[in-house]
This record gives structure tokens, C-alpha cells and sequence, in this order.
């Protein structure tokens, strides 16, 4: 176990590495931020006090070893933009992110599971055929067009909900629901896929044999064992969220961590920007151990 | 008219395929007592497990339908009844052990829950299903039974695994038991202690039992009466011991006569001169285990060698060194006095035509993907100086012809073909590289009784007509007595005992294989009833 | 001598086409797919050509004319944007961009994945070690994010895209190709090449590599999917393509600013890309019996009853 979750953390961590060393060149050679932050008319000594403030003077070698030595104090350093530690404004947006994708996924996951093992225990029936073509439908839609839609048909002629904000439980609904729809298609086929080879499996006839009620045939004999390839994809679906609907968000103005970062991205704010890749690149980390405890957890074969 | 305890009567099941229907078992009758044991004898697709299914309820329908028949339990029709009667019956008054136990155990849940489950679903409480399951744990022989209710099927040997679905399917105490193959993947040594184990808590509890097999040996070792099948038809049925001795039949007279093991031996043979193939203290280690301990021995020219041992034994790893599919940790293996071990891969790959292989699984052995001619042909195309390319086709249709197949099947994949037919193709393409010797690791395992003789009498012929020798490696000890010239036992990775055929069949010197010998089930019900009272002789004086 | 005969000419199974037209036919959802896949080809190779005209002319009298009106001419049967410029021809001219873009991304991806995960799964050496952590490597980047980043700070140029988009699917090539290939190459038809003195070359391009391509190409088929919602997305964001090129992605955000008053703007390329998804996935399904000669029989029997 000890060896194994060393083995994890070296990989992400040299991939973490990559990515920070990555982003923090490129983008100190698209140019500093001074202009944008700066009124069009201020004075040479302005911009380079400011540059001198920010130390865009310096090196680019000696600003990323300022830049690696704040880190390691645990210092990710200020945000251009609102004047305050980076790390504050990460963190704000992340939490709104993880509740978005915490409220996602347990209902793409509930409902995909629920439904796919229906469809499963009779397959080609009324049930599965309706369950497969809705799911396939919402594998192919593009997320920001159905946003688009929703947002025409609800907000705009129907006026039920919000277009944007986080005030209100209304103001969730448009930004989950569109959110559900293509994870929910994708893990659907997985689930109906695997739970029709685990109820065809020989321990589901010996179940039969020793008398078992169908329920549990499904849910407890089958389920577990078809659970195993579906967490693969809800981890995969759950990391894209985490790291960052930045369609979703951004359409339904929703303050989360995507949005964050495509607005620090065009606004040059670089420290949010490496913030923010760093927490959610975490936060990914802890989310693949516990698919793996999951894993763990649900097949006993499995020991790391 | 409830006479019989379990009885089915005109049973046909069709399925629907997208060939159209297929009619799996046509007006199929038998019937079973307490206290009996009914074997239904027949190879694959004789519809031998159908009616079982349709007793249990776990044929799937559609696509599967029952179009005519009656199954009585007590009189009463099974097949008029509710999914939920059905249900109540099932395990508890009709209970059935399957094939391939670790496939047919749930793997994530514990081996204690799965037999308290059967028991919860019949109305037993949680707690007393528990303490019930330990008992039963006891009761098959499971060593430390307390321990092992928290464990998973994966922890367990395939034995083990076999009493544990054993002890799950008795724990209602049934009026039937129905097993199907319940021996089939087991070693001989393991498959006389499940059999008897069986037949122990028979006499205990008075349940009929129901065996379904494809082995003469099973139906002569624990079987009353015996429903022989072919074609989803009940061919003959009968006492087990009348239908042995005056099969009435011609498919059943064409079984008993392909069943291993009563042919002549051949006579010892010179064993002067060079060997072609001498293994000298050959070794492999997986890790710390050792699979092979240092084996040695000779094939001469012409000679046919077989090496039999249980799982574990290490014979197929010594097939893999031999050829370096695995790499030797040490030893040698001199082909006509040139070390293969030792040699560098430009050498052994000219020597590869020399020394062929034929897989115990033709369907894996074979590439999906390529046809037949292609199959063959391979052989040229990898050692161009065999056959130049326009003698291919004529070549190709000429070994079909040889291992007994069209020739105009050389356009088809494998898929097409039979288990036995594709090890036909199999032999061919081995064929093609005109080898000197020829291993076959479990050739002929895999194969129904009737295609195993067909094929071994094919692997006979050639060798006279080729002079062909065989490493033929087996776990069935009948299989090797009129085909091969000398036996190797093999065990823990060591040669147990090496000699001419006759010796060690009539007079082994070891043990082991006097344990193995006393294991295998001969067809014949009086032998195996005689090997019976030898054996509960051997361990009452052992006691 | 019938039979001499036909031992010598080789005896001809149907042309490999006429077997693909009826595989396909048995599956109706895959058959329509695929038309509609073709007129999106065609659209994508010849709709430039054709309708870069019609596409480029600006109507003043038509802004953000509705669609299902003919007064205006066929080009505005879906209606017009908001310079008047009609919609079909643009969405039809748009499909070279989405389509090369994609195709590109897949093909790329696909060709060097594979061939390092062919190599990751067939040597025991280091190489098997290393090429593995570097797909970790490449999965664990946020791709999206990723590829905002790259294409803000390089030009978001067509070839840039396809890089970015490329080395973010390379992962899943590599992935499948390796676990493919180590599980094949302890198959019995393996070992039995080797036993006969196969080559590695010969192994693993006539006994590896047609068992793993099958499975290869419906993931690229469902991965072109992707590919195409990916860059859609980056288009939608402003990062992608830039106009006057013109894409589907982009073409849904440009109307969302008349998304009030004038929704078909964005309604008709997002449904032009839905139907393009829905198509691969629906082809990807049949591909994966298509390609299995132990499942094919179930398409060749079910055309045989259907037709």
C-alpha cells in the first residue's frame, strides 16, 4: 500500500512539476501584464515601479526560483487582479467547483447506475431501447449547446429559471443539469455494458440456482461486480469536472475554479493561473486514490 | 402417479438463434429416486445439461423456449408453477453444483455469506445461517472452517472450491442434487475425494442425485443408472453397469470403444544409440518457486514420450523450457547433440522447424484472424527453403487431406470449425514445418472423448508414417497407456518415476503413482467398484 | 476434374466491398450514420469549393432572417446570421475546419499512441516501464485546461490546434494498444508463431497488430467524436479557431449574443455537430461486431433475414 500510493505520488507530482515549469514559462513569454493592468496614460516610472513591485525585472531563471522558493513555503503569491493572496481566490472558486461536482456526479452516478442495471436485466426490452437512445444522444451533445438551449427554452421563454449566478437552489438546477447529461450518457452505456456481462456471469446462475429474489440478483450479486469498470469512468468524468466546467461555468456565470482560470488565463493573472492547476491537480490526486479505494473496497482480488 | 421423486416427461427445448431454431433436447424422458444416482452421459452439444436447466428454471427464455413436456416434482408440474414457486424450490428442495466453481462463486463476497445466503433466503435467520455454515464447512472437510467462512473464493484451491459449492448446495438439505460436470477441471487425486465426498453426504441425507458428464470413469465410479445422450436425444438408459457391459446403441458402443486406456501397450522399445532429444538437469525458477527442480531424461527416434502430472507439476513449464518459450535458469536440452539452451537465437531459429508444438486449446491456438491456407502456410513463409510458393496450395490441401479434413476448407477461419477439427489444423500446421519431434502440451484435454481417440489415433499414424517422435504431455494417465512408449511422473517439479509404459502401469514402484493410478476412473463399473474396496483397504490399514 | 478446378484457382470468398455494403446494411442505425458521415465527408472536402460564394455574401435585408422561408432563395432555408449571411452554406463550409481538425487530431494521436504502445507492451525492457508513466504523465494534465493555456499563448492556428488536441488523446491509444498487446502476446497463437520461428516484426504486424487494430479503430471512431466536441468547446470559448474561419463551435458562439431573438443561429451548427457525434458513436457500435469474426455472423445473419 505505502509503495504504491509513493508510486502515485511521484507520478502526478513529476507531472505537476512538468505543467508548472510548463505554464510558468510560456507564459512569461507572451509579454508582461502591465499594460492591461495599468491605465493607457500612466507614466513610465508607474509601469516600472509596477514591474519592479511584481518582479517582472528580473530574470526569467530568477523569477521561477523566487517563484519555486514561495511555493515552498507554501506561498503561491498574490493575484494581479484582486490585490490578494492567490491561493484565497483558488480556493473560493474551487469550493464552488467541488460542490458542483460533488451535486453532479451523485446524481449521474445514482441515476445511470439505477437505470443501466434496469435496462440490463432485460436487454433489447421497451426500457433498455429508450435508456440506450437517450444515452447515446447525450454522449454526442456538445455540453455549451445544450446550455445554449436550456437557457433559451427556461430562462428565456419559459422565464422559470435563472441564467446565471449561484443565489438560489434555481440558480443550480440549468448549470447541474446540463452538466449531467453527457457523463450520464457515457456511464450509462458502461454500466448497461458491464451489468449485462456480470448478470450473464455463472455466479449469477448459481444465485438462481440457490433461490435468490431477482432484486437482489441485480443489485447485490451483479452490482458489485459490474461496478468495477464504471468507476474507472465516473472517476474520469468527476476529473473533468474538477477541473474546471469552463463551458458550463462560464456560460451560467457560475464563480467556479474553470471559470477562474479562463478569466486569469485572458486577464494575465499567472500566480491564480499556477494556483489553480496546482489545487486541482490535488485535488485530482486524492479523487484517483479513492476510485482506487473503491476499488479496493468492492473487489477483494485487489490489493495494493 | 407420484412414484418417482423428480421426473420429466417428453421434455423439448428449442432456442431461437439467428439461424433459426435450434432444438437443444427433443422429447427427452428420465426420472430420479431418493437415494439414487442418475448420470446423463454425453459430449458437448448432447443437450446433456438442458434438462437440468429447465428443472432448475435458469434457462433463459427468450431466446430459450420449452415446447413441450412435464417436469414433476412429487407429482406436481414445475413447469406450471410461478417464477416465485419456482424460486422457493430452488435451492432448498432441488440444489445444483456447477462446472468451473471459481467462475460460479461470486468473487467479491465472502464464502461464509454465500452459504448463509442460501440459507437467509429460505427463511434462516442471519445468525444461525452463520453458525449453520461453519458446520457445513466442517462437515465437507474444509481445513480451518472458521477461518475460511471470511475468505474469498480466490483464496481457495480449485478442490476446495468445488466442497465449498458442495457445502452450499446441501445446506437446505435437499431431496435433489443436481451436479454438473462437479469434476471436470479437477486432478484425479482431487476428483476421487470430491465423488466421494459426494456420495458420503448421499448417504447421510438420502438426496437423489443427478451427475451430468461427459466421463465414463464419473458414471462408473458413482452412478446408478445412466441417460445416455447424443443429439439432444436420449439415445440409452439404463442400469450403469448393464449399459457398460451390452451397450445397445451404436453411439454408446462407439463411447465405451473410445474411452482411454484398455488398448494393447506397446512393447518396451530399443533404447540403444543416440537420443534425439536429451534433457540434462533442466531448471526454471518463477521467483523463490521452483517450478522445475533439475528433470532429466532422453527421446530417442521415433519414440513417444509421455510426462503426466497434476496441476502444478511443472510438465508444461518443462514443454515451455524445452522450446525457450520460457528461458532456462539452468541445465541443458541437447537436440541431436546440439544444446538448445545454450545455443543463440539465430541458431534456434533455424532449429525451430526441427521441434514443433500443438496447444492444448486449438481455439487459442490458432490466429482468429487468419485462414486456414494462411495458417499452414505460415510455415513457408517464415522457412522459405521448405517449399517454394507455387507448390503452397497443392501442399496445403494435401495435409488437410493427411489430419482427415476437406481440402476445400483452406479458405475458412477458425471459427468455423469444430474443437476437433481445429486441432486437425493445428497438427497440420505443425506438419507443415516437417518436424523430427513434435510436443503436445494437453493436446487432446480439451477434446471429447470420441474426437480424443480420433485425434490420438491421427498423432499414431503419422508418427508411423513419418517417423515422428512425441513429447506428449497429459494429466490423465488412460490417455498416454496405448499411445505412448515410456511414462515420466511428474510432481512438484521433480521426475517422480520414469519407465516403458507396461512397467509403469503394471508394476509402478513409487507411491504417487500408485496413488495416481488408484485415482484415474476406469470406464468400467466392475473395475472401478473393485478400485474402491482397494482403496478404502489402503486407508483403513494407513488408519 | 470439377474439383482440381477449383483447388487451383483460388476459390474467391465476395469482394471485401460488397461484404462491408451488407454488414453495414444489417445495422440500419449504422447504415443511415454512415450517409449522413458521407454527406458531412463530402460537405467537408467539396462545400468550400462549392459554396464559399453563397457563404461570403452579405444580405443586409436578410439579418438574422428566420429559417423555413424560401422568398430570400434556398441558401436561407435555415435562416441567416446576423450580417445576412445564410446559414446552410456556412454551416456546410464550416465542416472542412471541424472535420480537418479533428481527423488530424485522430490520426496523429492514434499513429503514435499506438506505436508506442506497441512497443510499450511488447518489450520487457526499460522501454516498457518508461512509455507507460508518460501516458500517466500526459493524463494527469487537465486536457482542456491545457490546451487553453498552449493555444492563448501560441496562435491558435489549425496545425496548433491539432497538436494540442493530438498529444492530449495520445494517452488513450497508448493505453488500449499496450494492454492489448500484453494480453495477446501471451496468447497460444503467440506462442505458437514463436514456436515456428516467427520474427518480432512478423509477430507483431501479422499476429498482433491485426487483432489489436479492430479494437483500435472504433475507439477512434468514438475519439473523433471527442476530438470534434473538444475543439468545438475551444472555439465556443474564443481559443479556438479564429474568424473568419469558421467552424461549428464557433459558429454556436457567435449566435449566442442573439440567442433572445434569433436562436437558430446556434441551433442548426450545434445540431450539425450532434448528429456528426451520434453518427461515429452509432458506426463505432456496429465496427466493434463488424470487425470481430466471431461476431460477424450476427450482422450477415440478420441482414440475411432483414433484407
Amino acid at each position: 500500500m505505502k509503495n504504491f500510493l509513493g508510486k502515485r505520488a511521484f507520478a502526478s507530482g513529476l507531472s505537476l512539476v512538468g505543467l508548472v515549469v510548463l505554464v510558468f514559462f510560456l507564459s512569461r513569454l507572451t509579454g508582461d501584464p502591465t499594460d492591461l493592468y495599468l491605465p493607457l496614460d500612466a507614466s513610465l516610472e508607474a509601469r516600472e515601479q509596477f514591474r519592479e513591485l511584481n518582479g517582472f525585472n528580473d530574470p526569467l531563471l530568477v523569477q521561477f526560483g523566487n517563484y519555486v522558493w514561495d511555493l515552498l513555503h507554501l506561498d503561491f503569491g498574490q493575484s494581479i487582479r484582486e490585490a490578494r493572496p492567490a491561493i484565497d481566490v483558488v480556493l473560493e472558486g474551487f469550493s464552488w467547483t467541488l460542490s458542483l461536482a460533488i451535486v453532479t456526479m451523485t446524481i449521474v452516478t445514482i441515476a445511470a447506475v439505477v437505470i443501466g442495471s434496469l435496462a440490463a436485466f432485460r436487454v433489447g426490452g421497451i426500457f433498455d431501447r429508450i435508456a440506450t437512445f437517450f444515452s447515446l444522444i447525450g454522449a454526442s451533445a456538445p455540453d455549451f449547446w445544450i446550455a445554449i438551449v436550456a437557457i433559451v427554452i427556461f430562462a428565456v421563454n419559459l422565464g422559470w429559471l435563472p441564467t446565471s449566478g449561484t443565489g438560489t437552489i434555481w440558480h443550480w438546477i440549468l448549470p447541474v443539469a446540463v452538466l449531467f447529461v453527457r457523463p450520464f450518457g457515457l456511464i450509462l452505456q458502461v454500466v448497461r455494458g458491464s451489468m449485462i456481462t456480470a448478470l450473464s456471469s455463472p455466479y449469477v446462475k448459481t444465485a438462481k440456482a440457490k433461490g435468490v429474489r431477482p432484486r437482489p440478483i441485480i443489485f447485490v450479486h451483479a452490482l458489485r461486480n459490474g461496478l468495477l469498470p464504471v468507476i474507472t469512468v465516473i472517476g474520469d468524468q468527476a476529473a473533468a469536472i474538477l477541473n474546471g466546467a469552463v463551458v458550463v461555468e462560464t456560460i451560467f456565470g457560475f464563480p467556479g475554479i474553470g471559470k477562474l482560470m479562463i478569466d486569469s488565463i485572458l486577464q494575465r493573472d499567472f500566480t491564480v493561473v499556477l494556483a489553480a492547476i496546482m489545487i486541482s491537480a490535488l485535488a485530482i490526486f486524492i479523487m484517483n486514490l479513492l476510485i482506487d479505494l473503491a476499488y479496493a473496497a468492492l473487489d477483494p482480488r485487489i490489493r495494493y | 402417479m407420484a412414484d418417482h421423486l423428480l421426473e420429466v416427461q417428453n421434455l423439448s427445448v428449442e432456442f431461437h438463434t439467428a439461424q433459426g431454431t435450434v432444438k437443444a433436447v427433443q422429447d427427452v424422458s428420465w426420472h430420479l429416486d431418493r437415494g439414487e444416482t442418475l448420470a446423463i452421459l454425453g459430449e458437448s452439444g448432447s443437450g446433456k445439461s438442458v434438462s437440468a436447466s429447465a428443472v432448475m428454471n435458469l434457462i433463459d427464455m427468450p431466446p430459450g423456449r420449452i415446447s413441450q413436456g412435464r417436469i414433476l416434482l412429487d407429482g406436481r408440474d414445475l413447469l406450471k408453477m410461478t417464477d416465485e414457486e419456482r424460486r422457493r424450490i430452488n435451492g432448498k428442495r432441488i440444489a445444483m453444483v456447477f462446472q468451473d466453481p471459481l467462475a460460479h462463486l461470486n468473487p467479491v463476497y465472502t464464502v461464509g455469506w454465500q452459504i448463509a445466503e442460501i440459507m437467509c433466503v429460505h427463511g434462516t435467520a442471519r445468525e444461525k445461517a452463520r453458525a449453520h455454515a461453519l458446520a457445513l464447512l466442517e462437515r465437507v472437510g474444509m481445513p480451518e472452517p472458521e477461518a475460511a467462512l471470511d475468505k474469498y473464493p480466490h483464496q481457495f484451491s480449485g478442490g476446495q472450491r468445488q466442497r465449498l459449492m458442495i457445502a452450499m448446495a446441501v445446506a437446505m438439505k435437499p431431496d435433489i442434487l443436481i451436479a454438473d460436470e462437479p469434476t471436470t477441471a479437477l486432478d484425479v487425486t482431487v476428483q476421487a475425494e470430491v465423488l466421494s465426498l459426494m456420495q458420503e453426504l448421499q448417504r447421510e441425507t438420502g438426496m437423489g442425485i443427478l451427475l451430468i458428464t461427459h466421463d465414463l470413469g464419473v458414471v462408473a465410479e458413482i452412478a446408478d443408472r445412466v441417460v445416455v445422450m447424443n443429439g439432444g436425444r436420449i439415445v440409452e438408459t439404463g442400469d450403469a453397469a448393464e449399459v457398460y457391459r451390452n451397450p445397445q446403441h451404436p453411439y454408446t458402443k462407439k463411447l465405451i470403444g473410445a474411452a482411454p486406456g484398455k488398448g494393447q501397450m506397446p512393447e518396451e522399445m530399443d533404447r540403444d544409440g543416440e537420443p534425439l532429444l536429451s534433457v540434462q538437469m533442466l531448471r526454471k525458477n518463477y521467483g523463490a518457486f521452483q517450478a522445475l527442480k533439475g528433470v532429466s531424461f532422453n527421446i530417442m527416434q521415433g519414440e513417444t514420450v509421455a510426462v503426466v502430472g497434476e496441476s502444478g507439476s511443472g510438465k508444461s513449464t518443462l514443454a515451455r523450457a524445452i522450446l525457450r518459450l520460457e528461458e532456462p535458469d539452468g541445465g541443458k536440452a541437447l537436440y541431436r547433440g546440439r544444446d538448445l539452451v545454450s545455443m543463440d537465437l539465430k541458431e534456434l531459429f533455424s532449429l525451430r522447424r526441427d521441434i514443433q508444438m500443438v496447444f492444448q486449446d486449438p481455439t487459442q491456438s490458432l490466429n482468429p484472424r487468419m485462414t486456414v491456407f494462411q495458417l499452414i502456410s505460415e510455415a513457408w513463409v517464415i522457412h522459405p527453403q521448405i517449399l517454394p510458393k507455387p507448390h503452397w496450395r497443392a501442399r496445403v490441401a494435401e495435409l488437410l487431406t493427411k489430419v482427415g479434413l476437406h481440402p476445400e476448407m483452406a479458405q475458412r477461419y477458425p471459427h468455423q470449425f469444430s474443437g476437433g477439427q481445429r486441432q486437425r489444423i493445428a497438427i497440420a500446421r505443425a506438419l507443415a514445418m516437417e518436424p523430427s519431434l513434435i510436443i503436445c502440451d494437453e493436446a487432446v484435454s480439451a477434446l471429447d472423448v470420441s474426437i480424443q481417440a480420433q485425434v490420438i489415433e491421427l498423432l499414431d499414424g503419422l508418427r508411423r508414417e513419418f517417423g515422428l517422435s512425441y513429447l506428449f504431455i497429459a494429466h490423465d494417465l488412460p490417455v498416454v497407456r496405448d499411445f505412448a512408449d515410456r511414462v515420466i511422473v511428474m510432481k512438484a517439479g521433480q521426475i517422480v518415476e520414469e519407465g516403458a509404459v507396461r512397467q509403469v502401469f503394471e508394476a509402478p514402484r513409487e507411491d504417487y503413482t500408485r496413488a495416481l493410478l488408484a485415482a484415474s476412473l476406469d470406464p468400467d463399473p466392475e473395475v472401478q467398484a473393485a478400485r474402491r474396496e482397494a482403496r478404502r483397504k489402503m486407508e483403513t490399514a494407513a488408519a | 476434374m470439377a474439383m482440381s478446378d477449383t483447388a487451383t484457382t483460388s476459390p474467391r470468398p465476395k469482394r471485401p466491398f460488397g461484404t462491408f455494403l451488407s454488414l453495414l446494411w444489417a445495422d440500419k442505425f449504422a447504415f443511415v450514420a454512415m450517409l449522413f458521415l458521407l454527406v458531412v465527408i463530402f460537405c467537408a472536402i467539396f462545400g468550400p469549393w462549392l459554396m464559399s460564394d453563397a457563404a461570403g455574401s452579405l444580405n443586409l435585408r436578410g439579418r438574422n432572417a428566420p429559417p423555413f422561408q424560401l422568398d430570400l432563395g434556398w441558401a436561407m432555408i435555415l435562416g441567416a446570421d446576423s450580417l445576412g449571411r445564410p446559414l446552410l452554406p456556412r454551416v456546410i463550409i464550416a465542416a472542412q475546419n471541424t472535420m480537418m481538425v479533428a481527423a488530424g487530431a485522430v490520426v496523429f494521436s492514434m499513429i503514435i499512441g499506438t506505436t508506442l504502445g506497441m512497443i510499450a507492451g511488447y518489450s520487457r525492457g526499460r522501454l516498457g516501464q518508461i512509455i507507460p508513466r508518460l501516458a500517466d504523465v500526459i493524463m494527469s494534465f487537465p486536457s482542456l485546461l491545457l490546451a487553453v493555456i498552449v493555444l492563448y499563448m501560441l496562435e491558435p492556428s489549425v496545425s496548433n490546434i491539432i497538436i494540442v488536441l493530438a498529444i492530449t488523446r495520445i494517452p488513450v491509444y497508448l493505453r488500449t494498444a499496450r494492454a492489448e498487446v500484453l494480453e495477446i502476446r501471451e496468447r497460444m497463437f503467440v506462442q505458437a508463431a514463436k514456436v515456428m520461428g516467427a520474427s518480432t516484426g512478423r509477430i507483431i504486424f501479422r499476429h498482433i497488430l491485426p487483432v489489436v487494430l479492430p479494437t483500435l479503430v472504433t475507439i477512434a471512431t468514438l475519439d473523433f467524436a471527442f476530438v470534434m466536441l473538444a475543439e468545438s468547446s475551444l472555439s465556443f470559448l474564443g481559443i479556438g479557431i479564429q474568424a473568419p474561419e469558421v467552424t461549428w463551435g464557433l459558429m454556436v458562439a457567435q449566435g449566442r449574443a442573439y440567442l433572445t431573438n434569433a436562436w437558430w443561429l446556434s441551433f442548426w451548427p450545434g445540431l450539425a455537430i450532434i448528429l456528426t457525434t451520434l453518427s461515429l458513436n452509432l458506426i463505432s457500435h456496429w465496427l466493434r461486431i463488424a470487425l470481430d469474426p466471431a461476431q460477424r455472423w450476427r450482422l450477415e445473419m440478420g441482414g440475411r433475414k432483414n433484407g
